[in-house]
């Protein structure tokens, strides 16, 4: 009699807790909504922030974002790609060499994104930069060894590079053996298989992960608050040394740090707002995109 | 032995051809790469605290720091009749050092006349915030694994799924955010506290954050737990959920743990929302109704304004270099440990 009761509560506040969870969602949601929503205009989007940030837009914070986003892509992406690809075609699963590989990618999907932070101004910013600083301005101007768009994206790239691996890794695996010994009964080559029937069958997961570590890294802000975000800058970065603004981080000093924080308020729900669509068109993008894989391969 | 004999034995062996080579050994070193990556962060964290392990005299001003570039390697090569000479010079500079006796101090003050670096108020501030936010979030997370499951149809289990990985998607920064402007107001204005920013808000948000990552790790433990225990129970005539109660769930409970570690280390290094809604107090008090700073948040809000290479500057490296052994060892033991107690127990003792 006891034990049925346990059972019918376990049964009732489990539920509870999913209606909790997602309630948290969508009043969080609507919350962010409905405070920034006098401000959502075009005007905001398009122009940059005015009379000591309380007026004006929040361009300059988008650009600095984009930029961020796809100088990290470029280093992640393929380096993500390649990584699974050894984890999942040529690795012997045994080898010493593989573990390795898996406990150090395991390991750094751990990592906290603020040790990534320190690291990105250890090792590129006084490490590579200053290195960089020495051969090619002697006289000892500062040029790379200093916060910048390139050192903030190369840092994000270290974070997001697990989660494309684990999602590529996961299509992969995915891929029938049935195509891979057709290709290879036919003549091809390992790596004419991998180009042509592994990886054509695997692009989906590619995009997944792509897209998950694009919303990831327009997110995360702990990683680029000593390794080039500004507060506020009078241009938009128009070259890799230069320092950018993000929309994360505009959230952050606009609540934490600016002058008058209660008048901006309205301004602060409105890129938290910009920011989390961002991030949710992604990850939504991503789920559509692994939901439909599996579907087509269940059926 | 013909010609074509041996054209045809020649056609059967495996052709050593460049590109493949060249494509394997390429893929192979871009996967070190990640392992390399590892070992870089590992080493460059921890370079930048070696000062405080090498014996310190209070002549290491801040001078010295900024100008060597190999502060990262051990002091000694100035003469005992130097450094004699340095220490009269400058027992006026005021007393900037992290030993042991002041890294176990019970006072964060790396600002002052005499910098405090105890960090024992910090330490303390982290792992409450973290206790707070896995005490409320493990509940809900594993709850709802169990519901989405178990219990839940098909068409609701296609709609939590999603909803719980866009809840992952949230940006800690707007959690912080939502924390600091909404959740610490209505908090507030319904039982009256005194701080508005304090623990218990900062553990509150951050469960929202590890609510997603126990819900993954904990449903998937429990989907792993092989079907035919599940049908032998069935066949036994237990219902629903008395297979879940007593079948299901003990056999998934190395996973569990996994999921309450992994939540655990994913709060411990959270930065952004402890840095936005704790108030970032170093205080030491055990009141959750309190402001606390935690390590992470010291980093975040400290590093942009140190000198590179002073005291502080390595103390908030050994910060740093503190969450990321608390964190690896966290996932170490998740893994490994829960990992082979699963295999174990399902290919039966």
């Amino acid at each position: 009699m006891n034990n049925k009761l346990l059972g019918k509560s376990l049964i009732i506040f489990s539920f509870l807790s999913v209606v909790l969870i997602i309630s948290a969602l969508v009043f969080m949601l609507l919350e962010i909504y409905l405070g920034g929503r006098s401000f959502l205009t075009w005007e905001f989007l398009t122009q940059p922030p005015k009379e000591g940030m309380t007026a004006g837009g929040i361009f300059p914070a988008i650009v600095g974002t984009v930029l961020l986003v796809i100088i990290m892509s470029v280093a992640c992406i393929p380096i993500g790609t390649i990584t699974a690809i050894y984890l999942n075609e040529y690795s012997n699963k045994k080898s010493v060499f593989t573990r390795m590989i898996r406990f150090a990618v395991n390991t750094l999907s751990g990592v906290p994104s603020i040790v990534f932070g320190l690291f990105g101004l250890g090792f590129f910013i006084q490490f590579v930069g200053s290195g960089m600083d020495k051969i090619f301005t002697p006289d000892g101007e500062l040029n790379w060894g200093q916060p910048n768009i390139l050192w903030a994206s190369m840092t994000m790239a270290f974070l997001t590079i697990p989660i494309v691996i684990v999602s590529v890794e996961e299509a992969l695996k995915a891929v029938p053996d049935d195509l891979r010994a057709g290709s290879l009964a036919l003549g091809a080559t390992k790596w004419q298989t991998i180009r042509k029937v592994v990886v054509p069958n695997s692009l989906s997961g590619i995009l997944t992960g792509s897209i998950l570590a694009i919303g990831r890294g327009a997110g995360e802000v702990a990683p680029i608050l000593f390794t080039g975000a500004a507060y506020f800058l009078p241009h938009l970065p128009s070259e890799l040394t230069d320092q950018f603004m993000n929309l994360g981080y505009h959230i952050y000093v606009m609540t934490t740090q600016s002058t008058n924080v209660e008048a901006t308020r309205g301004i602060q729900y409105a890129t938290a707002f910009v920011l989390l669509l961002c991030t949710f068109s992604l990850s939504f993008t991503a789920i559509v995109i692994r939901y439909r894989f599996r579907k087509k391969l269940t059926s | 032995m013909t010609e074509k004999e041996i054209a045809q034995k020649n056609s059967l062996r495996r052709k050593f051809r460049l590109s493949e080579f060249f494509a394997e050994y390429v893929i192979k070193s871009v996967a070190f790469l990640s392992f390399a990556m590892i070992i870089l962060i590992f080493v460059f964290v921890f370079k930048e605290t070696l000062p405080i392990f090498s014996p310190q005299q209070e002549t290491k001003s801040n001078q010295e720091f900024l100008q060597s570039e190999t502060y990262g390697e051990e002091p000694g090569s100035t003469s005992p009749e130097q450094q004699i000479s340095e220490y009269s010079s400058l027992l006026s500079v005021k007393r900037d050092i992290a030993d042991l006796d002041n890294l176990t101090g019970k006072e964060w003050q790396p600002v002052g006349e005499v910098p405090k670096y105890g960090l024992l108020p910090i330490i303390m501030g982290s792992l409450k915030v973290t206790l707070i936010a896995v005490f409320i979030g493990a509940p809900l997370a594993i709850l709802a694994a169990i519901f989405s499951a178990l219990f839940a149809p098909k068409k609701i289990k296609e709609l939590i799924k999603p909803a719980v990985e866009l809840l992952a998607s949230f940006p800690s920064v707007v959690v912080g955010f939502f924390a600091l402007v909404t959740l610490a107001t209505f908090l507030q204005d319904m039982f009256g506290w005194t701080f508005r920013l304090n623990s218990f808000v900062g553990g509150l948000a951050m469960a929202l954050a590890v609510i997603p990552i126990i819900y993954t790790v904990t449903e998937d433990a429990i989907t792993a737990v092989p079907k035919y225990m599940k049908e032998a129970s069935f066949a036994l005539g237990a219902n629903k959920w008395q297979t879940a109660l007593f079948v299901i769930l003990p056999a998934a409970t190395p996973g569990v743990f996994a999921a309450l570690l992994l939540g655990f280390g994913r709060a411990f290094g959270e930065t952004m929302i402890v840095l936005m809604a704790t108030g970032n107090a170093p205080l030491s008090s055990l009141n959750p109704f309190e402001p606390v700073r935690t390590l992470s948040a010291t980093i975040g809000a400290e590093m942009a304004e140190v000198v590179f290479g002073d005291t502080h500057y390595t103390v908030l490296f050994l910060i740093g270099s503190l969450l990321f052994i608390v964190t690896f060892l966290i996932n170490a033991i998740a893994e490994f440990y829960v990992r082979a107690k699963l295999m174990k127990r399902f290919r039966g003792e």
